[in-house]
């Protein structure tokens, strides 16, 4: 035990030296958190689009009026022949091109329809969808003004309730899964050079000459990095609470003992990865290569893992940010305590000891 | 040029030399554009829905079945009650649930209207919405059905007006988010490869300690680390080529542009990353800070891109820190070269930044490793 007291001492002392190190490593994720949650969001807000207005009547004035008033739209260009329309969108200057057909007013009033084309550029999608979804629902509330006179009432109505986050800000999603990817990365990035750089320094045979147990060396590697990763941690959530007003209604000591198996399940996997590597550079790129995008992007951070083909569906459950981000929202949006996150929880368990097991077994392996 | 051309030589024998490293640069990005290209996809489906039906009557049957009828819901079983929804929906179980209340249609017929509770998890606020769309249309739909069947509708004296609207989607007809991320992700993982490489690659020789070794030979600066960024130049460059083959043969996207003129565009922008390689090399002492500090801009230009969310909605200050994000850049390019085919007239402003930025780098990245050596 003393022998092992003093290999963690060892540890901390030779992170700690590292002034460099420790102050990239508490800056990183501040400022990262900072600049992402002010910054990202999935709304759709300003987005330039050009008009073409073959009519020029006094109603399509008043739609386009209404559309640049709203917050959504800003109209940047009006064009006057369908050729251009081509030619702003190779540009990539707007997004979107309202066609109005000629004589619309005439038509509307005449054959009481008018058409109008949403054009958008769709090489992005979702903004393509969801623009073409907004011009809709503004010209559907111009055209039920006009229809006032005429009363159609909906027989049935429904008032949704929008639970958990009812004024649906894409906060509540995106601090969350920021925590996780800073978290997730930065203690695997920290661990996974700890046993390779021993390899490659030489210091490894001595190591292995040493009495203390394989065992022993895991661990003790990972607990220093405990203490950096919790702070960090511990950072990470008084910034969401205090400066994006995330809310926490579930239990903090839950949700501290819940982002510390986190961490250690990162830096489980850290160690994993540090054990069957022979290089510093080989772990950074696994760990950064192999671990940056399938975390992005398979984890629920921001795309929703309901929607994907189901085999995608099935390797995400080895992602562990995935099973931490559920947590996460669950404790702080949601308010839940252990009943409900027992399985997510368990999840987690089992993966580190899953991780720290391969470790000490391959870490064996070399012994011999 | 001889010296260079020895140094290159010693590079690429050093890298193909180390059998570890072979299938992390060239097997695992094109693993992860095959895979994950599927999982980028902003659709709302499978939406997990739930009913608690208080008036067992004809009509509400009548309307579950509309929810039951589309592709977007998956309809589970029905609750008993609110209280057991609910803490199905805290579990994660449900994203929405549609509460019928008793009476409904004894009111529907008597009073000529019903309401409806619908409840919809908002965490992400952005599928609630699309799901509260979903929602309303279904019971809009399923009201027109009632006057019809139930109200014997009086055709109005006067017609209402009806603009009628014609989506089109331009470039991506199908709104297929393939063609849009499989280019997407192709370019983050160039720009994750050539940068993680070429910025732990001298910082290496450094914590090794032969970095002083070739201090003291005649070798030129400039050809050591032309000679020393080459390879993972060409190493950028047959990873684009071999995504773009695979982009085309597995995931169809489209290259309407030229294909000469991608090729200009990003032999240029990986000049940016190698200069931002060796700027971080020669700021660190180990290979782990610079790969720290390397993670850190890319997850900033990931993130920050406009790949995954809109640039446009960003506060104005974050659309101005986007300026000096090169995969900004080269997201634009890559759509607007392959999928709309803009011309070089089109993308000069982006060619013409990304010049810019290739040399400021480089030039500083050349300026402080002069001065730390």
């Amino acid at each position: 035990m003393k022998r092992f007291i003093g290999f963690v001492t060892k540890e901390f002392y030779h992170i700690f030296r590292d002034r460099r190190s420790l102050f990239i490593l508490f800056g990183m994720p501040i400022v990262q958190i900072l600049l992402f949650g002010f910054a990202i969001t999935n709304e759709i807000n300003n987005v330039d689009i050009a008009i073409l207005d073959h009519s020029n009547d006094a109603t399509t004035n008043e739609i386009i009026n209404k559309i640049s008033a709203s917050k959504y739209f800003s109209v940047k260009q009006l064009i006057e022949r369908e050729d251009d329309i081509e030619a702003v969108f190779k540009k990539g200057k707007v997004k979107a091109v309202l066609n109005f057909e000629k004589d619309f007013s005439k038509n509307l009033i005449k054959d009481r329809q008018a058409t109008v084309q949403i054009i958008t550029d769709a090489t992005d999608p979702n903004t393509a969808n969801t623009i073409s979804n907004y011009v809709n629902s503004i010209l559907k509330k111009y055209q039920q003004e006009q229809n006032k006179a005429i009363t159609i009432n909906y027989v049935i109505v429904s008032e949704p309730r929008m639970v958990y986050n009812p004024e649906l800000k894409s906060v509540y999603m995106f601090v969350p899964g920021v925590m996780t990817i800073i978290l997730m990365l930065v203690s695997a990035m920290m661990t996974s050079i700890s046993i390779t750089r021993e390899k490659e320094l030489g210091t490894m045979e001595i190591l292995l000459v040493s009495p203390i147990k394989p065992f022993q060396v895991i661990v003790g590697k990972v607990f220093p990095y405990i203490f950096l990763s919790v702070i960090n941690a511990i950072v990470i959530v008084l910034l969401s609470i205090f400066i994006f007003k995330m809310p926490v209604q579930g239990s903090l000591i839950l949700l501290a003992f819940e982002s510390i198996l986190f961490i250690v399940s990162a830096l489980a996997l850290g160690i994993l990865i540090s054990t069957i590597s022979a290089t510093q550079q080989t772990a950074m790129m696994i760990s950064l290569m192999g671990l940056m995008l399938p975390v992005i992007l398979l984890s629920g951070f921001i795309f929703p893992i309901s929607s994907m083909p189901i085999p995608l569906q099935f390797i995400s459950h080895a992602i562990p940010a995935k099973w931490f981000i559920i947590i996460l929202k669950g404790i702080m949006l949601k308010g839940v305590g252990l009943e409900f996150i027992w399985k997510e929880t368990l999840i987690l368990i089992g993966m580190t000891v899953l991780f720290m097991g391969i470790s000490v077994k391959k870490y064996k392996i070399r012994l011999e | 040029m001889k010296t260079i051309r020895y140094i290159i030589q010693k590079e690429f024998k050093q890298i193909f030399r180390n059998k570890g490293m072979l299938p992390i640069i060239f097997v695992l990005p094109l693993l992860q554009l095959i895979i994950l290209s599927n999982a980028a996809t902003f659709e709302v489906k499978n939406i997990k829905f739930a009913y608690i039906d208080n008036d067992h009557s004809k009509s509400s049957r009548a309307l579950i079945e509309k929810f039951e009828a589309t592709t977007y819901f998956n309809v589970l079983t029905a609750f008993p009650t609110q209280k057991l929804a609910s803490s199905a929906m805290l579990k994660g179980e449900v994203d929405v649930v549609l509460e019928i209340p008793s009476h409904f249609e004894r009111d529907l017929l008597k009073e000529k209207k019903g309401a409806l509770g619908v409840t919809i998890n908002a965490i992400d606020g952005a599928a609630a919405g699309v799901e509260n769309v979903y929602v309303s249309q279904i019971i809009q739909n399923y009201n027109r059905h009632i006057k019809t069947d139930l109200m014997q509708f009086s055709e109005s004296q006067f017609q209402p007006v009806d603009i009628a609207t014609i989506p089109l989607f331009w470039y991506n007809e199908t709104l297929n988010y393939k063609t849009f991320m499989v280019p997407g992700i192709l370019v983050l993982l160039v720009t994750m490869i050539t940068l993680f490489l070429s910025g732990m690659n001298i910082v290496r020789e450094k914590e090794i300690g032969t970095l002083e070794q070739i201090n003291v030979t005649p070798i030129k600066k400039s050809q050591f680390i032309i000679g020393k960024l080459f390879p993972f130049w060409v190493i950028g460059m047959g990873l684009l080529t071999i995504g773009l083959i695979l982009a085309r043969l597995i995931f169809n996207v489209p290259m309407v542009g030229s294909l000469l003129l991608m090729y200009l565009y990003t032999s240029i922008f990986i000049l940016v990353i190698l200069g931002m390689g060796l700027f971080i090399s020669n700021f660190t002492d180990t290979q782990q800070q610079a790969m720290f500090i390397a993670w850190f801009f890319v997850v900033i230009f990931i993130l920050m891109s406009g790949l995954f969310t809109p640039i446009e909605s960003m506060p104005e200050w974050a659309q101005i820190l986007t300026e000096f994000n090169p995969i900004k850049y080269f997201v634009e390019v890559m759509r607007m070269v392959m999928l709309k085919g803009s011309g070089f007239i089109d993308i000069l402003p982006q060619l013409v930044k990304t010049l810019i930025y290739a040399l400021l780098m480089n030039g500083l990245a050349v300026w402080s490793y002069k001065k730390t050596t």
